[in-house]
């Protein structure tokens, strides 16, 4: 085993937030797939900005407007550099995660399927990564069809199967997640989209749960579209990015329309500006995509491949621990787990679970977490979840099975 | 502590043995409770009487300990009473619990549920089952036999 020190101890120190009291304790902040915290220099950067350069970009002729320009245009170059995008025009800034994936379901599957053709996904997916497609489905007459979740407290997809499926069905789209935000399991996306474009399948990567947590490299990957939410990586709330091969991009027509996305106007009609301006109706979340930049800076300072081990150690541990529990149900697989873990304890239901943690200054979060097919497939109305980031601590896993074990007593589960 | 003000012991031992569980067959009318976000469903199963008063009425669900001590106790108060007094009550205790008054002597035993004016997030949990209640007695009694409307 290789000693290692958790980067909580060189880190915690740069996140305000985390140092203060709810309810009498120290805060427990182990929501982090819901949204993580921002360090200092995310929430100064975003103060120094609209301090001394805020201006609208892309329009204006005076400095301000020009220095504004220089640092959301820097924002979009940083971001491609996080991906290790080919070309920073392969980067749409949105509103986030959900909002990336509207605009593909809108601007390539909605205009490219036909009728009998096939959206494939998994029964893991986040609404946001199903109900998109559902729509589409219903619009063009394809057909959604769902890779199955196995085991008994869902163990994840057998991956196995997806190349005779592909060979088996007329497949158009594939999206999938990287991590489960419910089961904490990882998928192999390289993998995965390696097989897709085998048989020329379009692949959509939801990268809400990784792309604070591991290293992502879209050239690598070989993903057609990717998706990502910046509050869910250090960065401000609405702001997300959509990455696209240019190509695909290029072809599609805009999902919104209006000012700063177009070429020429007339009465009549109107020209579109190339990727990704095309793409930013309305003046765009300027200050979230600096934040954003900033944010990635953080983040690659400190090595996602050392965030990815000290979130699975805390994830592992964090597993092994509510394991000792009389009566826990933890769901996902037991090996090659994220920094996830949603349970069920006894009888307790999830709402008075993370109520009764939250008196103990303990953050959890307790309901379906935007997967209600899953839940009902495992036979659960809601589960509590504990997520954790690289400035947790093992001193609050300690704290998380204190919090429970008295719960139990509490609940009498 | 404060949370012992949510989870009364009254609240916490109708949650594990909660009362007048079960179904009723037609015609007994049957209404749904079901909160999205956070997964609390009730089914709530009402059989009126003559002169108007409920004569029977039992639910069935999942929910989170709130939510089934709040449905546990009003089958408890209002098993027997006229539907006017019923839905009189149901009124009182949204309005107890929502405005800035107490809940007073005339809510009995679901004053134990007053906890839940400090946790606004938990006004959902303890109202679910009485808009069940609500929307069962302003159905028409169902068919005396075969399947009962579905609510």
């Amino acid at each position: 085993m290789v000693n290692r020190a958790f980067l909580s101890d060189r880190t915690r120190q740069d996140f305000p937030i985390l140092h203060q009291s709810v309810n009498g304790h120290p805060l427990v902040y182990l929501d982090n797939a819901a949204s993580t915290q921002r360090p200092g220099c995310v929430i100064e950067e975003i103060s120094r900005y609209y301090r001394e350069d805020h201006a609208n970009v892309h329009r204006g002729l005076h400095a301000l407007s020009t220095r504004a320009t220089q640092l959301y245009e820097a924002a979009r170059t940083r971001v491609a550099r996080f991906l290790n995008a080919a070309q920073p025009a392969s980067i749409v800034f949105t509103r986030g995660t959900t909002e990336s994936i509207n605009l593909v379901a809108a601007s390539w599957v909605t205009a490219r399927l036909r009728p009998g053709e096939v959206i494939l996904t998994t029964e893991m997916e986040h609404h946001a990564n199903l109900i998109p497609w559902q729509i589409a489905a219903q619009r063009t007459g394809a057909q959604l069809k769902f890779l199955p979740v196995t085991g008994e407290d869902g163990a994840g997809v057998d991956w196995d199967r997806l190349e005779r499926l592909l060979d088996e069905l007329p497949v158009r789209f594939l999206a999938f997640t990287h991590i489960s935000n419910s089961l904490g399991c990882v998928n192999p996306i390289a993998r995965i989209c390696q097989a897709a474009k085998k048989v020329g399948v379009i692949t959509l990567v939801d990268a809400a749960q990784s792309a604070g947590h591991s290293p992502l490299d879209v050239q690598a990957i070989d993903c057609d579209f990717l998706a990502f939410s910046g509050h869910k990586c250090c960065g401000p709330t609405g702001i997300g990015v959509l990455y696209g091969k240019s190509h695909l991009l290029e072809q599609m027509e805009p999902y919104q329309v209006g000012g700063e996305m177009i070429s020429s106007v007339t009465y009549e009609r109107a020209e579109w500006k190339p990727a990704p301006h095309r793409f930013e109706a309305g003046t765009p979340h300027i200050a979230g995509a600096i934040g954003l930049a900033k944010a990635l800076d953080y983040l690659d300072r400190l090595g996602r491949p050392a965030i990815e081990s000290n979130d699975h150690l805390l994830g592992r541990l964090a597993y092994e621990r509510l394991r000792e529990l009389p009566g826990i149900r933890i769901l996902g697989p037991r090996q090659d787990r994220a920094g996830i873990v949603s349970f069920q304890l006894g009888r307790i239901h999830a709402h008075d679970l993370v109520a009764y943690a939250d008196q103990f200054g303990v953050a959890l979060r307790g309901g379906h977490h935007c997967t209600q097919p899953l839940m009902r497939k495992l036979g659960l109305s809601a589960s509590a979840r504990a997520s954790f980031y690289f400035y947790n601590t093992t001193e609050e896993i300690d704290r998380l099975l204190n919090t429970l074990r008295s719960a139990a007593d509490y609940f009498g589960a | 502590m404060e949370l012992d003000e949510l989870y009364q012991s009254m609240i916490l031992d109708h949650a594990r043995r909660p009362r007048n569980f079960g179904e009723l067959a037609p015609p007994a009318v049957r209404s749904e409770g079901y909160n999205p976000a956070c997964g609390d469903q009730i089914t709530l199963y009402v059989r009126k009487g003559q002169n108007d008063t409920i004569e029977e009425l039992r639910f069935t669900g999942q929910a989170c300990a709130i939510c089934m001590a709040s449905a546990s106790l009003m089958t408890v108060q209002i098993k027997g009473k006229p539907v006017r007094e019923a839905l009189r009550l149901e009124r009182e205790f949204i309005r107890s619990l929502t405005g800035p008054d107490d809940l007073g002597p005339a809510l009995g035993n679901l004053r134990a549920l007053a906890g839940v004016k400090r946790f606004p997030q938990r006004l959902k949990c303890a109202t679910l089952s009485w808009h069940a209640l609500e929307e069962a007695l302003n159905q028409p009694a169902g068919p005396s036999e075969g399947g009962g409307p579905q609510g």
